[in-house]
Protein backbone atom coordinates (compact mmCIF):
# COMPACT_ATOMS: atom_id res chain seq x y z
CA UNK A 1 0.00 0.00 0.00
CA UNK A 2 1.44 3.39 -0.64
CA UNK A 3 1.31 6.14 1.27
CA UNK A 4 0.96 9.32 -1.16
CA UNK A 5 1.47 12.86 -0.50
CA UNK A 6 -1.58 14.90 -2.05
CA UNK A 7 -0.46 18.44 -2.59
CA UNK A 8 -3.16 19.82 -0.75
CA UNK A 9 -4.41 16.96 1.54
CA UNK A 10 -0.87 15.78 2.86
CA UNK A 11 -0.12 11.67 2.84
CA UNK A 12 -2.92 9.76 2.39
CA UNK A 13 -3.61 5.65 1.57
CA UNK A 14 -3.31 4.98 -1.77
CA UNK A 15 -6.73 3.20 -0.98
CA UNK A 16 -8.34 7.39 -1.47
CA UNK A 17 -6.57 7.73 -4.61
CA UNK A 18 -7.81 6.90 -8.50
CA UNK A 19 -4.66 6.08 -11.08
CA UNK A 20 -4.01 8.43 -13.93
CA UNK A 21 -1.23 6.76 -15.76
CA UNK A 22 1.54 8.72 -17.48
CA UNK A 23 1.76 12.67 -16.72
CA UNK A 24 3.17 15.50 -19.23
CA UNK A 25 1.06 14.12 -22.59
CA UNK A 26 -0.14 16.87 -24.18
CA UNK A 27 -3.12 16.46 -26.83
CA UNK A 28 -2.07 17.20 -30.50
CA UNK A 29 -2.02 20.70 -31.56
CA UNK A 30 -3.68 19.59 -34.63
CA UNK A 31 -4.83 15.78 -34.94
CA UNK A 32 -5.82 15.61 -38.27
CA UNK A 33 -2.17 17.04 -39.49
CA UNK A 34 -0.90 13.85 -38.27
CA UNK A 35 -0.09 10.74 -39.75
CA UNK A 36 -1.44 7.27 -38.69
CA UNK A 37 1.95 6.04 -36.89
CA UNK A 38 1.89 9.39 -35.02
CA UNK A 39 -1.48 9.31 -34.01
CA UNK A 40 -1.55 5.84 -32.49
CA UNK A 41 1.70 7.09 -31.04
CA UNK A 42 -0.66 9.59 -28.68
CA UNK A 43 -3.51 7.34 -28.54
CA UNK A 44 -1.72 3.60 -27.37
CA UNK A 45 1.71 4.35 -26.89
CA UNK A 46 3.09 5.53 -23.31
CA UNK A 47 6.21 5.04 -21.87
CA UNK A 48 6.60 2.12 -19.18
CA UNK A 49 9.89 2.71 -17.75
CA UNK A 50 11.45 0.32 -15.03
CA UNK A 51 12.12 3.37 -12.88
CA UNK A 52 11.23 7.35 -12.68
CA UNK A 53 7.95 7.52 -13.69
CA UNK A 54 6.30 10.87 -13.49
CA UNK A 55 2.55 9.99 -13.29
CA UNK A 56 -1.11 11.08 -12.32
CA UNK A 57 -2.95 10.69 -9.61
CA UNK A 58 -6.85 12.04 -8.33
CA UNK A 59 -7.26 12.18 -4.69
CA UNK A 60 -10.57 11.06 -5.52
CA UNK A 61 -11.55 10.08 -1.90
CA UNK A 62 -10.16 13.32 0.01
CA UNK A 63 -9.58 16.83 -1.87
CA UNK A 64 -10.90 15.45 -5.76
CA UNK A 65 -7.74 16.85 -7.45
CA UNK A 66 -5.73 16.04 -10.19
CA UNK A 67 -1.82 16.26 -9.40
CA UNK A 68 1.50 14.63 -10.77
CA UNK A 69 4.23 12.46 -9.04
CA UNK A 70 7.93 10.86 -9.77
CA UNK A 71 7.74 7.72 -8.43
CA UNK A 72 10.19 4.87 -8.73
CA UNK A 73 8.31 1.95 -10.45
CA UNK A 74 11.33 -0.49 -9.17
CA UNK A 75 10.66 0.57 -5.64
CA UNK A 76 7.48 2.29 -5.71
CA UNK A 77 9.30 4.95 -3.72
CA UNK A 78 7.80 8.33 -4.49
CA UNK A 79 10.68 11.16 -5.41
CA UNK A 80 7.90 13.85 -5.60
CA UNK A 81 4.66 14.91 -5.68
CA UNK A 82 4.07 18.37 -7.55
CA UNK A 83 0.60 20.05 -9.03
CA UNK A 84 -0.99 20.14 -12.59
CA UNK A 85 1.25 22.94 -14.50
CA UNK A 86 3.94 22.35 -12.57
CA UNK A 87 7.03 20.97 -14.59
CA UNK A 88 8.16 17.67 -13.22
CA UNK A 89 11.12 18.73 -10.98
CA UNK A 90 14.56 18.58 -12.06
CA UNK A 91 16.08 15.70 -10.04
CA UNK A 92 13.90 13.18 -10.20
CA UNK B 1 32.87 -43.00 -2.81
CA UNK B 2 29.38 -42.25 -2.19
CA UNK B 3 29.54 -39.18 0.46
CA UNK B 4 25.65 -40.14 1.25
CA UNK B 5 24.59 -42.76 3.66
CA UNK B 6 23.58 -46.13 2.43
CA UNK B 7 19.98 -45.78 3.20
CA UNK B 8 19.38 -42.56 1.20
CA UNK B 9 17.79 -42.60 -2.00
CA UNK B 10 19.41 -41.41 -5.39
CA UNK B 11 18.53 -38.09 -6.51
CA UNK B 12 16.10 -37.92 -8.88
CA UNK B 13 16.54 -37.77 -12.78
CA UNK B 14 17.26 -34.15 -13.76
CA UNK B 15 14.20 -33.13 -15.91
CA UNK B 16 16.98 -31.04 -17.73
CA UNK B 17 20.05 -30.44 -18.35
CA UNK B 18 21.75 -26.95 -17.20
CA UNK B 19 23.44 -26.04 -19.50
CA UNK B 20 26.19 -23.06 -20.41
CA UNK B 21 25.93 -20.26 -22.92
CA UNK B 22 27.82 -20.84 -26.25
CA UNK B 23 28.57 -18.20 -28.42
CA UNK B 24 26.03 -18.49 -31.20
CA UNK B 25 22.87 -19.85 -31.35
CA UNK B 26 20.04 -20.17 -34.48
CA UNK B 27 17.59 -18.84 -32.02
CA UNK B 28 17.73 -17.07 -28.67
CA UNK B 29 14.43 -16.94 -26.37
CA UNK B 30 14.67 -14.07 -24.43
CA UNK B 31 12.69 -15.28 -21.14
CA UNK B 32 12.29 -19.11 -19.64
CA UNK B 33 8.73 -18.79 -18.55
CA UNK B 34 5.98 -21.14 -19.90
CA UNK B 35 5.51 -19.43 -23.16
CA UNK B 36 9.52 -19.15 -23.97
CA UNK B 37 9.67 -22.64 -22.86
CA UNK B 38 6.40 -23.95 -25.51
CA UNK B 39 8.15 -21.79 -28.36
CA UNK B 40 11.46 -23.65 -27.29
CA UNK B 41 9.30 -26.83 -27.71
CA UNK B 42 7.44 -26.41 -30.98
CA UNK B 43 10.84 -24.48 -32.56
CA UNK B 44 12.53 -28.00 -31.87
CA UNK B 45 9.28 -30.68 -32.84
CA UNK B 46 7.70 -28.90 -35.33
CA UNK B 47 10.44 -26.82 -37.36
CA UNK B 48 13.30 -29.16 -36.32
CA UNK B 49 15.16 -25.72 -34.76
CA UNK B 50 17.61 -27.24 -31.89
CA UNK B 51 20.40 -24.74 -32.30
CA UNK B 52 18.16 -22.91 -29.22
CA UNK B 53 19.00 -20.94 -26.43
CA UNK B 54 16.76 -20.31 -23.75
CA UNK B 55 17.64 -17.39 -21.01
CA UNK B 56 15.89 -17.11 -18.08
CA UNK B 57 17.24 -14.08 -15.38
CA UNK B 58 15.90 -16.35 -12.68
CA UNK B 59 15.22 -20.02 -12.37
CA UNK B 60 13.16 -21.00 -15.21
CA UNK B 61 9.75 -20.54 -14.77
CA UNK B 62 9.82 -18.48 -11.79
CA UNK B 63 8.01 -15.69 -12.79
CA UNK B 64 4.06 -15.43 -13.80
CA UNK B 65 4.38 -18.93 -14.59
CA UNK B 66 4.92 -19.68 -10.96
CA UNK B 67 2.11 -16.99 -9.85
CA UNK B 68 -1.11 -17.16 -12.34
CA UNK B 69 -4.48 -18.89 -11.05
CA UNK B 70 -4.16 -21.65 -13.48
CA UNK B 71 -7.25 -21.27 -15.08
CA UNK B 72 -7.37 -22.79 -19.04
CA UNK B 73 -10.27 -21.30 -21.17
CA UNK B 74 -10.82 -20.70 -24.62
CA UNK B 75 -14.48 -18.87 -24.10
CA UNK B 76 -13.53 -14.97 -25.53
CA UNK B 77 -15.91 -13.09 -28.15
CA UNK B 78 -14.33 -12.55 -31.15
CA UNK B 79 -13.12 -14.73 -33.43
CA UNK B 80 -9.40 -14.12 -33.62
CA UNK B 81 -9.13 -14.32 -29.89
CA UNK B 82 -11.05 -17.92 -30.51
CA UNK B 83 -8.60 -18.63 -32.69
CA UNK B 84 -5.97 -18.70 -30.91
CA UNK B 85 -7.07 -19.66 -27.28
CA UNK B 86 -9.37 -22.58 -28.57
CA UNK B 87 -5.89 -23.41 -31.00
CA UNK B 88 -4.24 -23.77 -27.40
CA UNK B 89 -7.43 -25.74 -25.85
CA UNK B 90 -7.07 -28.03 -28.20
CA UNK B 91 -3.29 -28.84 -27.37
CA UNK B 92 -3.53 -28.80 -23.82
CA UNK B 93 -5.97 -31.67 -24.37
CA UNK B 94 -3.41 -34.09 -25.81
CA UNK B 95 -0.54 -32.31 -24.23
CA UNK B 96 0.20 -34.71 -21.20
CA UNK B 97 0.59 -37.61 -24.10
CA UNK B 98 2.68 -35.15 -26.09
CA UNK B 99 5.10 -34.00 -23.75
CA UNK B 100 4.92 -37.50 -21.86
CA UNK B 101 4.61 -36.06 -18.41
CA UNK B 102 1.57 -35.47 -15.93
CA UNK B 103 0.14 -31.95 -15.84
CA UNK B 104 -3.12 -32.60 -13.68
CA UNK B 105 -4.54 -31.24 -16.69
CA UNK B 106 -8.49 -31.36 -15.30
CA UNK B 107 -11.21 -29.95 -17.17
CA UNK B 108 -14.02 -29.28 -14.43
CA UNK B 109 -14.96 -26.14 -16.52
CA UNK B 110 -15.49 -22.68 -15.80
CA UNK B 111 -18.26 -20.68 -14.97
CA UNK B 112 -18.50 -16.98 -16.12
CA UNK B 113 -20.83 -15.21 -13.76
CA UNK B 114 -23.33 -12.04 -15.04
CA UNK B 115 -24.50 -9.73 -12.35
CA UNK B 116 -26.47 -7.29 -14.05
CA UNK B 117 -28.76 -7.12 -17.43
CA UNK B 118 -25.26 -5.99 -19.23
CA UNK B 119 -23.89 -8.54 -18.14
CA UNK B 120 -26.59 -11.22 -19.18
CA UNK B 121 -26.93 -9.51 -22.29
CA UNK B 122 -22.99 -9.68 -23.14
CA UNK B 123 -22.40 -13.08 -22.03
CA UNK B 124 -25.39 -14.60 -23.96
CA UNK B 125 -23.82 -12.86 -27.26
CA UNK B 126 -20.51 -14.45 -26.43
CA UNK B 127 -21.90 -17.81 -25.47
CA UNK B 128 -23.23 -17.32 -28.97
CA UNK B 129 -20.05 -15.80 -30.78
CA UNK B 130 -18.25 -19.20 -28.84
CA UNK B 131 -20.49 -21.73 -30.73
CA UNK B 132 -20.40 -20.06 -34.42
CA UNK B 133 -16.01 -20.62 -33.38
CA UNK B 134 -16.41 -24.15 -32.16
CA UNK B 135 -16.04 -23.11 -28.63
CA UNK B 136 -17.99 -25.15 -26.31
CA UNK B 137 -20.35 -22.53 -24.48
CA UNK B 138 -23.86 -22.76 -22.61
CA UNK B 139 -25.72 -20.22 -20.75
CA UNK B 140 -27.21 -21.01 -17.27
CA UNK B 141 -29.64 -19.84 -15.22
CA UNK B 142 -28.65 -19.43 -11.40
CA UNK B 143 -30.66 -22.39 -10.55
CA UNK B 144 -28.36 -24.73 -13.48
CA UNK B 145 -25.26 -22.09 -12.06
CA UNK B 146 -25.80 -23.79 -8.26
CA UNK B 147 -26.32 -27.70 -10.05
CA UNK B 148 -22.55 -26.86 -11.60
CA UNK B 149 -21.16 -25.18 -8.07
CA UNK B 150 -23.18 -25.97 -5.19
CA UNK B 151 -21.33 -23.91 -3.24
CA UNK B 152 -22.21 -20.50 -5.06
CA UNK B 153 -24.88 -18.33 -3.22
CA UNK B 154 -27.80 -17.65 -5.59
CA UNK B 155 -29.96 -15.71 -3.73
CA UNK B 156 -31.16 -12.35 -5.04
CA UNK B 157 -30.61 -10.36 -1.88
CA UNK B 158 -26.84 -9.70 -2.01
CA UNK B 159 -25.18 -7.03 -3.69
CA UNK B 160 -24.11 -8.38 -6.39
CA UNK B 161 -26.84 -11.17 -7.13
CA UNK B 162 -25.76 -14.17 -9.69
CA UNK B 163 -28.18 -13.93 -13.01
CA UNK B 164 -26.87 -16.50 -14.68
CA UNK B 165 -23.25 -17.58 -16.24
CA UNK B 166 -21.81 -18.65 -19.14
CA UNK B 167 -20.67 -22.21 -18.46
CA UNK B 168 -17.64 -23.74 -21.02
CA UNK B 169 -17.57 -27.45 -19.70
CA UNK B 170 -13.77 -27.85 -21.68
CA UNK B 171 -11.90 -25.56 -19.27
CA UNK B 172 -10.08 -25.97 -16.25
CA UNK B 173 -7.07 -25.85 -15.07
CA UNK B 174 -3.58 -27.48 -15.12
CA UNK B 175 -0.33 -27.69 -12.52
CA UNK B 176 1.53 -24.45 -13.50
CA UNK B 177 4.82 -25.85 -12.81
CA UNK B 178 4.41 -29.24 -14.19
CA UNK B 179 3.49 -27.02 -17.57
CA UNK B 180 7.03 -25.72 -17.35
CA UNK B 181 8.86 -28.68 -16.22
CA UNK B 182 7.17 -30.83 -19.05
CA UNK B 183 8.20 -28.38 -21.75
CA UNK B 184 11.65 -27.71 -20.40
CA UNK B 185 12.34 -31.67 -20.17
CA UNK B 186 10.71 -32.11 -23.73
CA UNK B 187 12.64 -29.02 -25.25
CA UNK B 188 15.83 -29.90 -23.60
CA UNK B 189 15.53 -33.65 -25.26
CA UNK B 190 15.33 -32.25 -28.47
CA UNK B 191 18.89 -30.10 -27.94
CA UNK B 192 17.46 -26.55 -26.41
CA UNK B 193 20.07 -25.34 -23.91
CA UNK B 194 18.44 -23.95 -21.08
CA UNK B 195 20.59 -21.27 -19.31
CA UNK B 196 19.25 -20.10 -15.82
CA UNK B 197 20.19 -16.71 -14.37
CA UNK B 198 21.28 -14.99 -17.27
CA UNK B 199 19.89 -11.40 -17.65
CA UNK B 200 19.51 -9.87 -20.73
CA UNK B 201 21.14 -6.55 -20.35
CA UNK B 202 21.33 -5.17 -24.46
CA UNK B 203 20.34 -6.04 -27.82
CA UNK B 204 22.80 -6.42 -30.42
CA UNK B 205 21.43 -4.16 -33.39
CA UNK B 206 23.32 -3.74 -36.85
CA UNK B 207 21.56 -1.94 -40.07
CA UNK B 208 18.06 -2.66 -38.91
CA UNK B 209 18.60 -6.32 -37.92
CA UNK B 210 19.48 -7.94 -34.40
CA UNK B 211 22.49 -9.70 -34.17
CA UNK B 212 22.86 -10.84 -30.66
CA UNK B 213 21.89 -10.40 -27.10
CA UNK B 214 24.38 -9.15 -24.13
CA UNK B 215 23.75 -10.59 -21.02
CA UNK B 216 25.18 -10.67 -17.59
CA UNK B 217 27.13 -14.23 -18.28
CA UNK B 218 28.62 -12.27 -21.78
CA UNK B 219 27.69 -11.60 -25.18
CA UNK B 220 25.63 -14.09 -27.33
CA UNK B 221 25.49 -14.28 -31.02
CA UNK B 222 22.13 -14.95 -32.51
CA UNK B 223 20.72 -15.38 -35.76
CA UNK B 224 16.97 -14.75 -34.16
CA UNK B 225 15.79 -13.02 -31.09
CA UNK B 226 12.48 -14.53 -29.92
CA UNK B 227 11.53 -11.96 -26.67
CA UNK B 228 8.71 -13.78 -24.60
CA UNK B 229 9.84 -11.69 -21.26
CA UNK B 230 5.91 -10.95 -20.08
CA UNK B 231 6.17 -7.99 -17.38
CA UNK B 232 9.71 -6.83 -18.61
CA UNK B 233 9.15 -6.74 -22.34
CA UNK B 234 9.26 -2.99 -22.75
CA UNK B 235 12.62 -2.66 -20.86
CA UNK B 236 14.03 -5.90 -22.95
CA UNK B 237 12.35 -4.62 -26.23
CA UNK B 238 14.08 -1.12 -25.57
CA UNK B 239 17.27 -2.61 -25.80
CA UNK B 240 16.36 -2.30 -29.46
CA UNK B 241 14.30 1.22 -29.40
CA UNK B 242 11.02 -1.31 -30.28
CA UNK B 243 7.96 0.82 -28.14
CA UNK B 244 5.56 -1.62 -27.52
CA UNK B 245 2.01 -0.03 -26.04
CA UNK B 246 2.08 -2.42 -22.26
CA UNK B 247 1.60 -0.83 -19.38
CA UNK B 248 3.03 -3.17 -16.32
CA UNK B 249 1.56 -3.98 -13.37
CA UNK B 250 1.19 -6.01 -10.26
CA UNK B 251 -1.78 -8.89 -10.29
CA UNK B 252 -2.30 -10.61 -6.83
CA UNK B 253 -3.46 -14.06 -5.87
CA UNK B 254 -3.70 -16.19 -2.86
CA UNK B 255 -3.95 -19.45 -1.75
CA UNK B 256 -6.41 -20.53 2.00
CA UNK B 257 -5.22 -23.04 3.80
CA UNK B 258 -5.88 -26.92 2.59
CA UNK B 259 -9.31 -27.78 2.59
CA UNK B 260 -11.51 -30.95 1.69
CA UNK B 261 -12.84 -30.65 -2.10
CA UNK B 262 -16.14 -28.06 -1.55
CA UNK B 263 -15.33 -26.23 -5.32
CA UNK B 264 -15.81 -28.60 -8.04
CA UNK B 265 -15.25 -26.38 -11.23
CA UNK B 266 -13.87 -22.22 -11.98
CA UNK B 267 -16.04 -19.41 -10.88
CA UNK B 268 -14.77 -16.08 -12.44
CA UNK B 269 -17.03 -12.73 -12.17
CA UNK B 270 -15.23 -10.15 -13.52
CA UNK B 271 -17.96 -7.61 -11.85
CA UNK B 272 -17.03 -8.23 -8.80
CA UNK B 273 -13.63 -8.90 -9.32
CA UNK B 274 -12.48 -12.47 -8.26
CA UNK B 275 -11.86 -15.38 -9.66
CA UNK B 276 -11.75 -18.86 -8.17
CA UNK B 277 -10.84 -22.36 -8.11
CA UNK B 278 -9.48 -25.14 -5.67
CA UNK B 279 -6.49 -27.06 -6.39
CA UNK B 280 -5.72 -30.86 -6.37
CA UNK B 281 -3.62 -30.32 -3.29
CA UNK B 282 -6.86 -28.54 -2.06
CA UNK B 283 -6.22 -24.64 -1.69
CA UNK B 284 -8.36 -22.42 -2.73
CA UNK B 285 -6.75 -20.54 -5.32
CA UNK B 286 -8.03 -16.40 -5.79
CA UNK B 287 -7.25 -14.09 -8.43
CA UNK B 288 -7.82 -10.38 -8.02
CA UNK B 289 -7.50 -7.75 -10.57
CA UNK B 290 -4.61 -5.69 -11.05
CA UNK B 291 -2.91 -2.77 -9.24
CA UNK B 292 -4.24 0.07 -10.54
CA UNK B 293 -0.55 1.91 -10.62
CA UNK B 294 2.41 0.91 -13.13
CA UNK B 295 4.97 -1.47 -11.11
CA UNK B 296 7.47 -3.95 -11.77
CA UNK B 297 7.09 -4.89 -8.19
CA UNK B 298 5.77 -8.21 -7.35
CA UNK B 299 3.84 -7.01 -4.69
CA UNK B 300 0.57 -5.33 -4.82
CA UNK B 301 -1.46 -3.06 -2.20
CA UNK B 302 -3.65 -4.94 0.51
CA UNK B 303 -7.01 -3.20 -0.25
CA UNK B 304 -6.96 -5.38 -3.65
CA UNK B 305 -6.75 -8.02 -1.56
CA UNK B 306 -9.30 -7.49 0.81
CA UNK B 307 -12.05 -6.53 -1.87
CA UNK B 308 -11.25 -9.57 -3.64
CA UNK B 309 -11.54 -11.42 -0.48
CA UNK B 310 -15.35 -9.06 0.17
CA UNK B 311 -16.21 -10.24 -3.57
CA UNK B 312 -15.64 -14.04 -2.95
CA UNK B 313 -17.38 -14.35 0.37
CA UNK B 314 -20.66 -12.94 -1.05
CA UNK B 315 -20.10 -15.46 -3.75
CA UNK B 316 -19.33 -18.11 -1.28
CA UNK B 317 -20.15 -18.07 2.07
CA UNK B 318 -18.84 -21.39 2.85
CA UNK B 319 -15.21 -19.68 2.96
CA UNK B 320 -15.84 -17.23 5.21
CA UNK B 321 -14.13 -19.30 8.13
CA UNK B 322 -10.81 -20.56 5.25
CA UNK B 323 -7.70 -18.98 6.37
CA UNK B 324 -5.37 -17.22 4.08
CA UNK B 325 -2.02 -18.91 3.40
CA UNK B 326 -0.29 -17.22 0.89
CA UNK B 327 -0.52 -13.93 -1.20
CA UNK B 328 1.84 -12.59 -4.04
CA UNK B 329 2.22 -10.85 -7.01
CA UNK B 330 3.66 -11.50 -10.65
CA UNK B 331 4.22 -8.28 -13.06
CA UNK B 332 1.85 -8.40 -15.99
CA UNK B 333 2.27 -6.37 -19.41
CA UNK B 334 -1.28 -5.25 -20.50
CA UNK B 335 -2.12 -3.68 -23.68
CA UNK B 336 -4.79 -1.22 -24.15
CA UNK B 337 -7.07 -3.89 -26.00
CA UNK B 338 -6.66 -6.56 -23.30
CA UNK B 339 -5.08 -8.99 -26.22
CA UNK B 340 -1.71 -9.86 -26.95
CA UNK B 341 1.78 -8.76 -29.37
CA UNK B 342 3.08 -11.94 -31.30
CA UNK B 343 4.63 -10.91 -34.26
CA UNK B 344 7.56 -9.12 -36.07
CA UNK B 345 9.17 -6.17 -34.80
CA UNK B 346 10.38 -3.26 -36.69
CA UNK B 347 13.74 -4.84 -36.38
CA UNK B 348 14.40 -7.45 -38.54
CA UNK B 349 15.33 -11.18 -36.85
CA UNK B 350 13.60 -9.57 -33.46
CA UNK B 351 10.18 -11.42 -32.80
CA UNK B 352 8.04 -10.27 -29.69
CA UNK B 353 5.54 -12.11 -27.67
CA UNK B 354 4.05 -9.91 -24.97
CA UNK B 355 0.88 -8.42 -23.77
CA UNK B 356 -0.69 -11.26 -22.64
CA UNK B 357 -1.72 -9.40 -19.42
CA UNK B 358 -3.64 -10.88 -16.56
CA UNK B 359 -4.30 -14.31 -18.93
CA UNK B 360 -1.28 -15.84 -20.63
CA UNK B 361 -1.23 -18.75 -18.65
CA UNK B 362 -4.37 -20.82 -20.73
CA UNK B 363 -2.71 -19.69 -24.43
CA UNK B 364 0.72 -21.31 -23.44
CA UNK B 365 0.53 -24.55 -25.80
CA UNK B 366 -1.16 -22.37 -28.48
CA UNK B 367 1.04 -19.20 -28.16
CA UNK B 368 4.39 -21.47 -28.60
CA UNK B 369 3.40 -23.39 -31.30
CA UNK B 370 2.24 -19.79 -33.45
CA UNK B 371 5.00 -17.93 -32.42
CA UNK B 372 7.59 -20.99 -33.32
CA UNK B 373 5.79 -20.62 -36.73
CA UNK B 374 6.67 -17.10 -36.69
CA UNK B 375 9.71 -17.34 -35.83
CA UNK B 376 10.89 -20.52 -37.76
CA UNK B 377 9.27 -19.25 -41.03
CA UNK B 378 10.06 -15.39 -40.23
CA UNK B 379 5.73 -14.90 -41.10
CA UNK B 380 3.19 -14.44 -38.57
CA UNK B 381 1.24 -17.82 -38.15
CA UNK B 382 -2.10 -17.25 -39.39
CA UNK B 383 -3.25 -17.26 -35.95
CA UNK B 384 -1.50 -14.80 -34.12
CA UNK B 385 -1.60 -12.39 -37.93
CA UNK B 386 -4.09 -10.66 -35.96
CA UNK B 387 -2.10 -9.60 -32.98
CA UNK B 388 0.37 -7.93 -34.91
CA UNK B 389 2.40 -4.77 -33.94
CA UNK B 390 0.93 -2.65 -36.47
CA UNK B 391 -2.89 -3.26 -35.59
CA UNK B 392 -2.30 -0.13 -33.18
CA UNK B 393 -1.81 1.79 -36.24
CA UNK B 394 -4.51 0.37 -38.25
CA UNK B 395 -6.84 0.25 -36.18
CA UNK B 396 -7.93 -3.08 -36.13
CA UNK B 397 -8.08 -3.67 -32.50
CA UNK B 398 -9.26 -7.15 -30.91
CA UNK B 399 -10.79 -5.70 -28.12
CA UNK B 400 -11.58 -8.61 -25.05
CA UNK B 401 -12.10 -6.29 -22.33
CA UNK B 402 -15.42 -8.13 -22.07
CA UNK B 403 -13.96 -11.66 -21.82
CA UNK B 404 -10.35 -10.59 -20.35
CA UNK B 405 -10.25 -7.47 -18.75
CA UNK B 406 -10.05 -8.25 -14.71
CA UNK B 407 -10.40 -12.14 -14.97
CA UNK B 408 -8.77 -12.94 -17.71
Amino acid sequence: MLLIACPWCGPRDEAEFHYGGQAHVAHPDDPAALSDEEWARYLFFRDNPKGLFAERWSHAAGCRRWFNAVRDTATNEIHAVYRVGEPRPVNS
Amino acid sequence: MNPLPPHLPDHPDRLWRSAEPKRSYDVVIVGGGGHGLATAYYLAKNHGITDVAVLERGWLAGGNMARNTTIIRSNYLWDESAGIYEHALKLWEGLEEDLGYPLLFSQRGVLNLAHSLQDVRESVRRVNANRLNGVDAEWLTPEQVKEVCPIVEISPDVRYPVLGATFQPRAGIAKHDYVAWGFARAAADLGVDMIEHCEVTGLDVRDGRVTGVRTTRGPIAAKKVALAAAGHSSVVAGFAGVALPLQSHPLQALVSELLEPVHPTVVMSNAVHVYVSQAHKGELVMGAGIDAANSYRQRGAFHIIERQMAAALELFPVFARAHVLRTWGGVVDVTPDASPVVGLTPVEDLYVNCGWGTGGFKATPGVGWCYAHTVATGEPHPLNAPFSLDRFTTGRLVDEHGAAAVAH
